[in-house]
This record gives C-alpha cells, sequence and structure tokens, in this order.
C-alpha cells in the first residue's frame, strides 16, 4: 500500500515539474508569437533597419554565419577525423578533444572580446570578418565534437572491410566512413548552425551593427540579434515593436533549422 | 600432400596484440591447400579470428602488434612471399587484394549495390565502365544474388536483408579474383536460411578461390570443409583432413570439444 501512494506522490510531482517547465516555455512562445506576429508588416522584410525594417539585419546575419559556416566545417570536420581516425588513443588528440570541449563551453562574449582583440582593434573600426571569425570560432568545436562523435559510431567492421578490399587508409575514411556517418555530420552542422544564427555576444563588438544595407565585410555589419538587443533598449514604441518583430522572426529561423535537422535524421535512418 | 598444392603456409607462426606479454598464438605450423576450404574451429578465445586476421595482416590497422615465423603466400606463377616482410601500405593492399576477407556481422558500404561490387575493383584502377560492368555483373551472379539485384543496382546496399548484404560482401570480395578468402564466422549474424545460402555459396566458390573459416558451428565445419584445424588456448591442436577429425580425432581434446564436452 505505501509503495503506490509513494508511486502516486513521485508521478504527481514530476507530472507537475513537467507542466511547469513546459509551461514557461509555452507562455515564452505564446508571448513572443502574439507580440511578434502583430508588429509583423509587409514593410518589416522589405526595409532596412533605417526605414524601420528588418532586410539589412536578416542580409547581414545569415552573411555572417554562412561565411562563418564555409570556415568552420572543414576545419571542424578535419579535426574530427583527425581525433577519430588518426590521432585516436594519442596523447595530443586527447589535448586536443578536452581543449575543444572546453572551448565548446567558453562564454561567447569571452570569444567576441578575443576577436575584438585581434580583428577589430587593429583596424581601428568594427567589421563584419571580425563577426564572422567570432562566429566561426564559435562553431568549430561543435562540429569537431559531432564529427568525433559521429565517426565513432561507425563500425570498426566497416573500416577492416575496406581495408580487406585493399583500400588504402584515407579512401576507405573518406569515401566509407565519413559518408557511413554523413546523416549525423549534416544534422550537426545545421545544429550548430542554428546555434549560431542566433548569438548576440560574440556580434557586439565585432560586427557591431549597421542600418544601412552593405555587402562590405570591411565595413560595420548589420546584425539581427545585436539590433534586437538595440531595438529593445529604445524608449520609442516603434522600435520595440520592430525587436519584438525581429525576435519572433529569429525564434522561428531557429525553430526550422532545428526541425530540418530532425527531419534530415528522421528520413535519412 | 605436396607442397605446390598449397596457396599459404603458416610456419611457426606466433603472434602477440599490442600491450600483452604472452603471445596469443605459439608457433602454429598450417598449410592452407589450394582450391580447398579449410576451416578453424575452437572455443571462444583460442585465437580463431586472431590466425584468420594474421592472414591478410588486417591486425596491421592497429599499431604495435608482433608476428613471428612466417606465412608464405605462394602465388599462381609459382613464387612465393612470406607476407610477414611486409611494410609498405601499397604491399598491404596488393596483398590484400589476394586475400580477402568478409566479417561476422554484414559490411555493406554506404552506396549502391553496384558501386559496392565495384568499389575494390575501382580501387585496384578499373576505370573502364563496361569492364566494371562486366566484372560487376560476373561476380554478382558468382555469389548468387544476381537475380535478386540485376533490376536494383543503382539502389543502396543498404536496404537489403542480413542475408543478401553478406552474399553482396562476398561478390565484393570474389570480384577480386582473389587467390584466398578468408571467412570470420560468416554466418552468425544470420538466420538458417540465408546460413545455408552462404554456405552453398562458399561450397560454390572453391573451385576458383582457396577458403579458410574460422566458425563456431561445428556441423558447418564438417558439412563445408576438407580440412579442419582444431585451435585451443593460442595451439594449434589438432589438424587434419575434416572426416578424420569429426570421426576419429588423434586427440581427447578434440573429441571432447567437438561432442559438445566443453566450449
Amino acid at each position: 500500500m505505501n509503495r503506490l501512494i509513494l508511486n502516486k506522490i513521485i508521478l504527481l510531482l514530476s507530472t507537475l515539474s513537467a507542466v511547469i517547465g513546459i509551461g514557461f516555455l509555452f507562455w515564452i512562445l505564446a508571448t513572443l508569437s502574439y507580440k511578434g506576429i502583430t508588429s509583423i508588416h509587409w514593410a518589416t522584410f522589405t526595409k532596412d533597419l533605417v526605414d524601420g525594417g528588418i532586410r539589412n539585419l536578416l542580409v547581414g546575419q545569415f552573411t555572417m554565419a554562412l561565411m562563418a559556416t564555409f570556415v568552420a566545417v572543414p576545419v571542424g570536420m578535419m579535426a574530427g577525423i583527425y581525433l577519430r581516425e588518426y590521432g585516436h588513443g594519442s596523447k595530443l588528440a586527447s589535448i586536443i578533444r578536452n581543449l575543444s570541449d572546453v572551448m565548446m563551453s567558453a562564454p561567447s562574449i569571452v570569444i567576441g572580446v578575443f576577436v575584438y582583440a585581434l580583428l577589430v582593434d587593429p583596424f581601428g573600426s568594427y567589421n563584419g570578418w571580425a563577426g564572422a571569425v567570432a562566429l566561426a570560432i564559435m562553431m568549430i568545436p561543435i562540429i569537431i565534437s559531432t564529427t568525433d562523435n559521429m565517426l565513432a559510431l561507425v563500425p570498426t567492421e566497416l573500416r577492416e572491410a575496406g581495408m580487406a578490399l585493399g583500400g588504402s587508409k584515407h579512401k576507405i575514411i573518406l569515401q566509407i566512413v565519413v559518408r557511413a556517418a554523413k546523416v549525423g555530420i549534416t544534422t550537426g552542422i545545421l545544429l550548430s548552425f542554428a546555434r549560431i544564427i542566433g548569438e548576440t555576444a560574440p556580434l557586439l563588438f565585432t560586427s557591431a551593427n549597421n542600418q544601412f544595407f552593405t555587402m562590405d565585410l570591411g565595413d560595420q555589419f548589420p546584425s539581427l540579434t545585436v539590433s534586437i538587443y538595440n531595438l529593445a533598449t529604445y524608449p520609442d514604441e516603434a522600435s520595440r515593436e520592430l525587436a519584438w518583430a525581429a525576435s519572433f522572426i529569429l525564434t522561428m529561423i531557429v525553430l526550422t533549422i532545428n526541425l530540418l535537422g530532425r527531419f534530415v535524421i528522421r528520413n535519412k535512418k | 600432400m605436396t607442397k605446390n598444392n598449397l596457396v599459404m603456409e603458416l610456419k611457426n607462426f606466433s603472434f602477440t596484440y599490442a600491450g600483452a606479454t604472452k603471445p596469443s598464438l605459439k608457433k602454429i605450423n598450417l598449410p592452407i591447400e589450394e582450391n580447398k576450404i579449410t576451416a578453424m574451429i575452437g572455443p571462444s578465445g583460442c585465437g580463431k579470428s586472431t590466425l584468420l586476421r594474421s592472414m591478410n595482416r588486417i591486425h596491421d590497422l592497429y599499431p604495435g602488434n608482433s608476428y613471428e615465423g612466417k606465412i608464405n603466400l605462394y602465388r599462381a606463377d609459382g613464387s612465393k612471399q612470406n607476407i610477414l616482410d611486409l611494410k609498405k601500405e601499397n604491399d598491404f593492399i596488393r596483398l590484400r587484394q589476394e586475400v580477402g576477407m568478409i566479417f561476422q556481422k554484414p559490411t555493406p558500404f554506404p552506396m549502391s549495390i553496384f558501386d559496392n561490387v565495384a568499389y575494390g575493383l575501382r580501387l585496384a584502377g578499373i576505370k573502364n565502365r563496361s569492364e566494371l560492368e562486366g566484372r560487376v555483373e560476373k561476380a554478382l551472379k558468382g555469389a548468387a544474388i544476381w537475380d535478386e539485384t540485376k533490376e536494383r543496382l543503382g539502389e543502396s546496399a543498404l536496404g537489403m536483408s542480413g542475408g543478401q548484404q553478406q552474399r553482396l560482401c562476398i561478390a565484393r570480395a570474389v570480384a577480386l579474383k582473389p587467390r584466398v578468402l578468408l571467412f570470420d564466422e560468416p554466418t552468425s549474424a544470420l538466420d538458417p536460411i540465408s546460413t545455408g545460402a552462404i554456405e552453398e555459396l562458399i561450397a560454390e566458390i572453391k573451385s576458383e578461390v582457396s577458403v579458410v573459416i574460422v566458425t563456431h558451428n561445428m556441423q558447418q565445419a564438417s558439412r563445408l570443409s576438407d580440412y579442419t584445424a582444431f585451435m585451443y588456448l593460442g595451439d594449434l591442436a589438432e589438424f587434419d583432413k575434416t572426416e578424420k577429425i569429426f570421426l576419429n580425432p588423434k586427440e581427447k581434446l578434440t573429441e571432447d570439444y567437438i561432442t559438445g564436452r566443453f566450449g
């Protein structure tokens, strides 16, 4: 009898906890959707920040995130391949793996400060390159870790089977092992992209922000997240409305990429 | 048994895993006859897989193992080579084209059925499309899955059943026309029907390739093989014609094992 009562109490408590957690999540989403959707107009997408829209911000944010991806994917994947396929078990590999894990939890503002000292201060102005580099630094350890873990899931027999057919190590890795881990690695890249597209701290004093449309990465570069931060602090209603709209759109972007990642897993497996 | 019937021969072969103090295989002497099936049986941990994996030096994927003695490979042209002398990656590649391997679990590559079979051929430098197609078809026919696969050569090999995948792996290995094929418990992950198909296949391909098979299944060894090696604790306890081993073994240990008294 006691066990049944205890079971009911635990069940009640854990259900309650789940409801509290999910409740807050839905509260956030509901507020965001309500305030966001009512603040979105056609002009939000067609005009630049200077005219009360976010067109240049979206383009700027994606430009920096995509550039970061182009740098981080090859570097991260090659490092991951090294860790799992070449350096496995070596001292150097375990040091790199640990450092990469530390990097993954490094406060993003610290990465921003570091890139500021490296690429902003010496050149005398905020610039888009610095923003892209800061995002790439955030992304690399995530991709290293995903690649490393996904390659670890590829059965050893597959490598041996490739070798047994007369393959050299690098061919087996590139043509079989990485291909076998393709779905996992792709998903990891998508999720890490979703992670950096919503980052503010690494951009605050690297790319900073730009009210006007520009593709000149040597200049201050438009950023959606930094704009949300700025707009939310302005006193006028129009700015705050735009901040809500931008927040909602950013959330939708991140959500879409995340769902896409899950979709890839479900369909390719 | 005359010397020129042999395709491989192990002489005083010892093997020690990286970091181990004692050898896992101790002074093994074992002849592998051409176009025959040699089965290796013995309780788990006796070293039969270790021995098999030495014969195409797949152990060398992992550093630090040490070999002693000789494993001679006799080529069709009559030349012989001690495969333990090989050092360079290119030599290993050539060895593995001559001595292929089939694993316990089917190991289809994440690519189409055609590309799976063509993979080894492409590695061996065959680029000509019509030659590739011819050899792939011949290999698939040789592995008795041509009828099941000819309509779906472009589909992923991962969609096949376990038994089909294993036959595909055999086709893939046969396509290279190796001298020897090493089978490491090729049916232990398969159902009885697939097992039957694989056994039939192995019996058929022995006219073209010499076979060494590690198995835990005594019936399989007795049904399939011409010679049987019984291994125990890293020693080759007994080696003889299969009928002899199963009907009238010399060693008490062999008899106890095959009658199921231990192991």
